[in-house]
């Protein structure tokens, strides 16, 4: 059965990838719904990631004479994390056009590459990590260390989270087929995948551009 | 004693209290009020002042409330024969009003909050006609140090300040915050490791002043207390000369001594004196110069870096170079630190305190 | 502690027994002090063998696991909310108690050890804000705001059960505390450096970070869950400007929540990296900033106060209009005061530390924008009381709480005032004027409009009314305990006491303590009270119900329903055309129609997530406090197994048929109409079926 509201006008507008069909409007609702909850939410994870950046930028005087960002970061490492990253939305972006029409076999394989370039990233930075640590790079050392691993590694966390997400949602469809969870499923996906790469651009300008700088 | 024995001491001493009550409820607002209420200073003074404005403009929007109240309960009771007018729900002069009092009482709160956040704000020197006396104050886990840069001594457990004369105190804390606070005399102010705040008192006159830790720092805050004294300008010169005489120089063992968590008594006693006296006074002859900052900068400190070596009359601080060793010689005749009571001194001879510090560039 | 022990013990050893300390210290001090400790730990292991023996024994496992652990229903889910508000009520206000008896004994030295009462200072304030105001305001907006907005439940049943397990394990964690002791002697605020492994390396830190953090991530997604349910769930014609004020508060709480938890969040988890991975965010030494953590708190703490008080904001508003029989006075007004507070409120978090050394420029602006959140605060106060103008007040139970709130709520906001002059605030601040001031706020503002709420909304909730004459006892003794324990304590401040003293050493404070004492066992006795009403309500049960639904002639769409109302609130969703929906039906005599029209109605299943997020999201926060690093992993990948897991889950809806639900809503009608209705005068008596006498042009019978 079908609620909505007289005086209120019925919301024309759909997610592109959605495609659930005029006669599923319920369905739609309640799936918009879904997609609505999930960028309020998005919010509340954006002040996190705000607040750490603001933090960050108060600790930067804190090195303690450890090593700083002028000794520690690799700016071509970081590069490279950035235009994975970044590509990684543009195969998102051609993942969520295959799910507009219902391309499974597509889909997929764009799903694969986004998560194979955001292992590809996860890679890199636990090595830059590493690099850090091997220069004494280590949060224990300084307030200012300290301030970097707990903005940047977060950031990294969220791409580990979306990227289980991602499997679980590809076993999803392998069990399910392409129905109507999995695909709010992947839309909800496509909007924590942007919004990381949104905060990873954040993190380059403020964290290592305004650190080399 | 056996717990029988406390509970039956307690009950008595609760049953004292209860009597005591109504005779201390009609006094408690009385002159021997502690805090602010009883100022003892210009500061305290004026933050009595501001107190009442505030209540008095705040009152205007609080008092209609609190008379009618009972007044509409009881003229509109469901019993009651007055005008019901259930769709009634919006009036405009009412809406106004109701907007325009408190945005004027806000506006007016506001400017005058402005000007007098600025007038009393705590790192402002006070006007006087005599220079300020200049106190290093460290927070300790529970105890505080009261360093005399100008005259190179240090006390714990009681702050002698001249009276009618501004003080102006630097503070940090050698462990985690803290708030320094005379209510008699005005504001409290944080201590930080790591940085250094400041404050601006004064007394009006000679007296005796509680002074204690506002902000809880483990088992031992309630005891991080100190009684501030008030003294006229020759008492003061008096204790500075005495504490000179007979106290002990703050070298590396005594330091430790104190860094150690304990409230100002168990410190005295660590340091074998006698605490039988409840305002156990632990005095300092020598203090070395620049241990404030040292203290603040949070590291080891490096004494041997450390001049310490007292102020001498009529020279500057940078002039003096002085070994460590020699200054151990010279404090060894006054390790035998009395915790002192409270009777005046003025008796004693005054050392030229005053003139030594004009002589300062 | 052998290799093997401390592997699955983690640093949990004998000694954190609470009358462990008083085996090796015979002092008399020691052995009150574990007596004590001994007491609230059996009283905790007592309680719960209790609840469990009572389940066993009266058969009920199943219908407990069925009906209300695994129940996504919002009704249900709001009163479990409640139920652990209550418990952690009851046990901070005996906290209190022990507080102030050990302070009107407290001169030179008392009963308690100084780490005891640091600790009970600390589990005082860290459950009244995070595990009773913030469970129980949670609850009555999971109860009341979909029906008051006809919905059928929130937008995300399964993550409102997820919610209520997180605070659940929150609170949990704070109980096992009592048994494995210790608790942190930091305070509710956790400042560093004093919370810092160097300065306090035991677990109660620990147990603080968790048992915060569980409860932040719990508040911020209900946030979620009850913004988009208002923005999403409205019946048809509910306009924003048609919703009641308390959904609008609660709408406004929900946003404050949703961007004034992560502060928080953030705050105590890097604590919790300082403490764990030797991080140096607010430590004294290499670089680290204590100042930081201040500002998030309290970036945090601000809002947070204002996600305390609006809501009873939004529940006095119902209150004073229903009991006036009259329309609230000036609801755009209201409106946009409540939001003007929730936007101010992000404005001002500085003014929790005027004292830390900034300039007189920022102290100056931060009081000033405190001073601004007044006016709409003081705007609200004179709706109400405009409210009952020219109305037919009836002085139910709700309303004496709503009186006494609204009497000592002014004087609160005074000493708000006084508090936000910074050159005052200097000599006030950190001391017990301050205490008297939160106090003043949160037992009148916020518990007031709780226990207004409850007697309110409970005979919707259950189905029979709240016994009044032990109401009114409740609410005398909170007004008059209130009074006497807190006024004291801002004379107290005045005269420079610190607040979190365990003793003092002036003979002037003596007799106001023991008045605030005093004052403390009159709010031990209104929390009896309480009880007793409970117990009297369920006890008369039967003379004092209320199936019809409407026992206060109520204005809003939740009184629309049955008492207590189907598991899918209204039979068919109804369609809104003005403010006081239920009224404009009532006046229009168009309330409790037969529908034309029953349709299936598609309610969310049952499901375990509340139950296994609840279960491992405690068994890691217990691991990580006690070093238990097997217990933290086995938890956490079960966590993501059932969160994965979940994903494939596709059952997630059950139908109710058309037939049943007009068979129900028939048969409901059908007594309906056989019952008389009865004018206001017999409101209490019980004649009170719940329905009301038709409004004649607007005007209460």
């Amino acid at each position: 059965m079908s609620q909505r509201p007289l005086a209120l006008p019925r919301p024309q507008a759909r997610h592109p990838g959605l495609n659930l069909g005029a006669d599923h409007a319920h369905e739609a609702d309640s799936r918009e719904e879904m997609v609505f909850g999930f960028w309020v939410f998005m919010m509340s994870d954006l002040i996190i990631f705000g607040l750490l950046m603001a933090t960050y930028v108060t600790m930067l005087g804190g090195t303690a004479g450890g090593p700083g960002p002028k000794a520690l970061f690799e700016l071509k490492s970081v590069l490279i994390q950035t235009m994975l990253l970044l590509v990684s939305s543009a195969t998102f972006g051609m993942a969520s056009i295959a799910l507009k029409y219902q391309e499974k076999r597509r889909l997929v394989m764009w799903l694969l590459i986004t998560l194979a370039l955001g292992f590809a990233f996860l890679f890199f930075e636990l090595r830059d990590f590493h690099t850090m640590f091997e220069k004494g790079g280590v949060p224990s050392r300084s307030g200012y260390l300290s301030a970097f691993f707990s903005l940047v590694p977060l950031h990294g966390l969220h791409v580990a989270g979306a990227s289980v997400w991602l499997v679980a949602l590809l076993g999803q469809m392998a069990v399910h087929g392409l129905d109507a969870p999995v695909k709010t499923g992947i839309l909800r996906l496509g909007i924590l995948w942007h919004f990381l790469d949104i905060v990873w651009i954040g993190i380059f300008s403020l964290v290592y551009l305004g650190g080399l700088s | 004693m056996s717990v029988s024995g406390r509970i039956e001491h307690f009950l008595r001493q609760g049953s004292r209290y209860v009597l005591l009550i109504p005779m201390l409820l009609l006094s408690g607002c009385g002159s021997d009020m502690p805090g602010f209420m009883n100022p003892q200073g210009p500061i305290a003074q004026a933050q009595r002042h501001h107190f009442w404005v505030v209540i008095a403009l705040v009152m205007v929007v609080v008092i209609p409330v609190i008379i009618q109240t009972p007044l509409i309960l009881w003229r509109y009771r469901y019993r009651g024969h007055a005008v019901y007018r259930p769709k009634w729900d919006m009036s405009r002069w009412l809406d106004i009003i109701m907007w325009a009092v408190p945005l004027l009482i806000v506006a007016i709160l506001g400017v005058y909050i402005w000007r007098q956040t600025h007038e009393l704000d705590p790192y402002r020197s006070i006007a006087s006609d005599k220079p300020p006396l200049e106190i290093q104050v460290v927070g300790y886990d529970w105890k505080w140090l009261f360093i005399y840069p100008d005259q190179g001594i240090a006390t714990m457990g009681q702050l002698v300040i001249p009276a009618d004369r501004p003080i102006a105190l630097e503070l940090t804390s050698a462990t985690v915050l803290q708030s320094f606070f005379i209510p008699a005399l005005g504001s409290q102010i944080d201590v930080m490791n790591r940085m250094v705040t400041k404050l601006h008192l004064e007394a009006d006159h000679p007296g005796r002043f509680e002074g204690k830790n506002m902000q809880y720092n483990g088992e031992g805050f309630h005891h991080q207390r100190f009684i501030t004294r008030a003294v006229e300008d020759n008492a003061f010169d008096a204790f500075v000369a005495r504490t000179r005489r007979q106290g002990r120089p703050l070298d590396q063992d005594t330091y430790a001594i104190i860094a150690d968590k304990g409230d100002n008594r168990e410190t005295a006693r660590a340091l074998g004196l006698d605490t039988s006296d409840t305002d156990a006074v632990i005095r300092f002859s020598q203090v070395p110069e620049g241990l404030f900052h040292t203290i603040m900068g949070g590291s080891p400190i490096d004494w041997s870096a450390l001049n310490v070596a007292p102020p001498q009359l009529g020279t500057t601080r940078t002039s003096v170079v002085q070994t460590s060793e020699s200054d151990q010689s010279s404090s060894s005749e006054s390790t035998s630190a009395a915790p002192e009571s409270s009777e005046p001194e003025s008796a004693e001879s005054s050392s030229p305190s005053h003139e030594r510090k004009e002589a300062q560039p | 502690m052998s290799d093997t022990t401390s592997l699955i013990f983690g640093r949990l050893g004998w000694d954190a027994l609470p009358f462990w300390s008083m085996l090796t210290d015979h002092s008399w001090l020691s052995i009150i002090n574990g007596v004590i400790a001994t007491g609230a730990a059996g009283m905790v292991v007592l309680g719960a063998l209790a609840a469990v023996i009572l389940v066993t024994w009266l058969g009920k496992w199943r219908y407990l696991w069925s009906e209300w652990l695994t129940s996504p229903d919002h009704k249900k889910i709001g009163i479990m909310f409640i139920v652990i508000a209550l418990v952690m009520l009851a046990r901070a206000i005996v906290e209190a108690v022990f507080m102030r008896a050990q302070q009107a004994v407290g001169l030179d030295s008392g009963f308690l050890t100084a780490e005891h009462f640091g600790q009970l200072f600390t589990t005082h304030g860290t459950i009244m804000v995070f595990f009773m105001a913030m469970p129980f305001l949670t609850g009555i907006i999971n109860y009341v705001m979909p029906l008051q907005i006809g919905a059928r439940d929130l937008s995300f049943p399964v993550l409102n059960q997820v919610s209520l397990g997180l605070t659940a394990a929150g609170a949990a964690l704070v109980m096992i505390s009592l048994v494995l002791a210790p608790f942190s002697i930091g305070g509710w605020t956790g400042y560093p450096p004093f919370t810092e492994l160097a300065r306090n390396p035991g677990a109660g830190v620990d147990y603080w970070i968790w048992a915060v953090t569980l409860s932040t991530l719990s508040s911020t997604l209900t946030g979620v869950n009850f913004a988009v349910t208002i923005f999403k769930k409205r019946a048809p014609g509910m306009t924003l400007m048609r919703m009641p004020l308390f959904t609008w508060t609660a709408l406004c709480t929900a946003i404050l929540m949703i961007f004034g938890m992560p502060p928080l969040t953030v705050a105590t988890g890097l604590l919790a990296l300082d403490r764990y991975l030797d991080f140096h965010m607010f430590t004294t030494d290499l670089g680290g900033n204590m100042m930081n953590y201040v500002n998030l708190f309290w970036a945090f703490g601000h809002p947070e106060v204002y996600i305390l008080i609006l809501p009873p904001f939004g529940i006095f508003s119902e209150v004073f209009a229903t009991f006036s029989g009259k329309r609230i006075y000036g609801y755009k007004i209201l409106v946009i005061a409540t939001m003007c507070i929730a936007v101010l409120s992000f404005t001002v978090w500085l003014h929790h530390f005027f004292t830390m050394g900034q300039s007189a420029h920022i102290n100056a602006a931060f009081g000033i924008a405190t001073m601004l959140i007044g006016i709409p605060t003081g705007v609200k106060v004179y709706d109400w009381m405009l409210t009952m103008y020219r109305g037919r007040i009836r002085l139910s139970v709700p309303m004496v709480y709503a009186i006494g709130f609204i009497m000592l709520f002014v004087l609160g906001g005074m000493t708000g005032i006084i508090l936000a002059t910074p050159s005052v605030d200097y000599q006030v601040h950190n001391s017990l004027f301050l205490v008297a001031h939160f106090h003043n706020m949160l037992i009148p503002g916020l518990l007031f409009g709780m226990l207004s709420a409850t007697n309110f909304w409970f005979p919707k909730a259950t189905g029979f009314r709240l016994e009044e004459r032990w109401g009114y006892r409740a609410a005398f003794c909170w007004i008059i305990g209130f009074m006497l324990a807190f006024f004291p304590l801002y004379v107290l401040g005045m005269m420079g006491m610190p607040r979190r003293s365990v003793a003092y050493f002036e003979p002037q404070y003596v007799p106001w303590m023991i008045v605030a004492g005093i004052g403390a066992l009159a709010i031990l006795c209104a929390l009896l009270c309480l009880l007793i009403q409970l117990w009297v309500s369920i006890r008369d049960r039967h003379t004092n119900n209320v199936f019809a639904g409407d026992p206060w002639d109520g204005r809003t769409l939740e009184w629309s329903t049955a008492s207590p109302p189907p598991e899918y609130n209204f039979p068919v969703i109804p369609e809104v055309h003005s403010l006081d929906a239920f009224m404009t039906e009532k006046e229009g005599g168009r309330a409790w129609r037969v529908p034309d029209h029953y349709g299936d109605i598609e309610m969310p299943a049952n499901s375990v997530m509340g139950v296994v997020i609840g279960l491992t999201s405690l068994a890691m926060a217990f691991g990580l406090v006690w070093y238990m690093w097997w217990l933290v992993i086995a938890a956490g990948v079960i966590t993501l197994a059932a969160i994965v897991g979940r994903g494939f889950v596709r059952h997630t809806h059950r139908i109710i048929s058309a037939d049943e639900v007009r068979t129900t809503h028939e048969r409901w009608l059908e007594r309906l109409r056989q019952t008389a209705p009865i004018d206001r005068s017999r409101e209490q008596s019980t004649d009170n079926h719940g329905r009301a006498m038709p409004p004649v042009e607007g005007a209460v019978q």
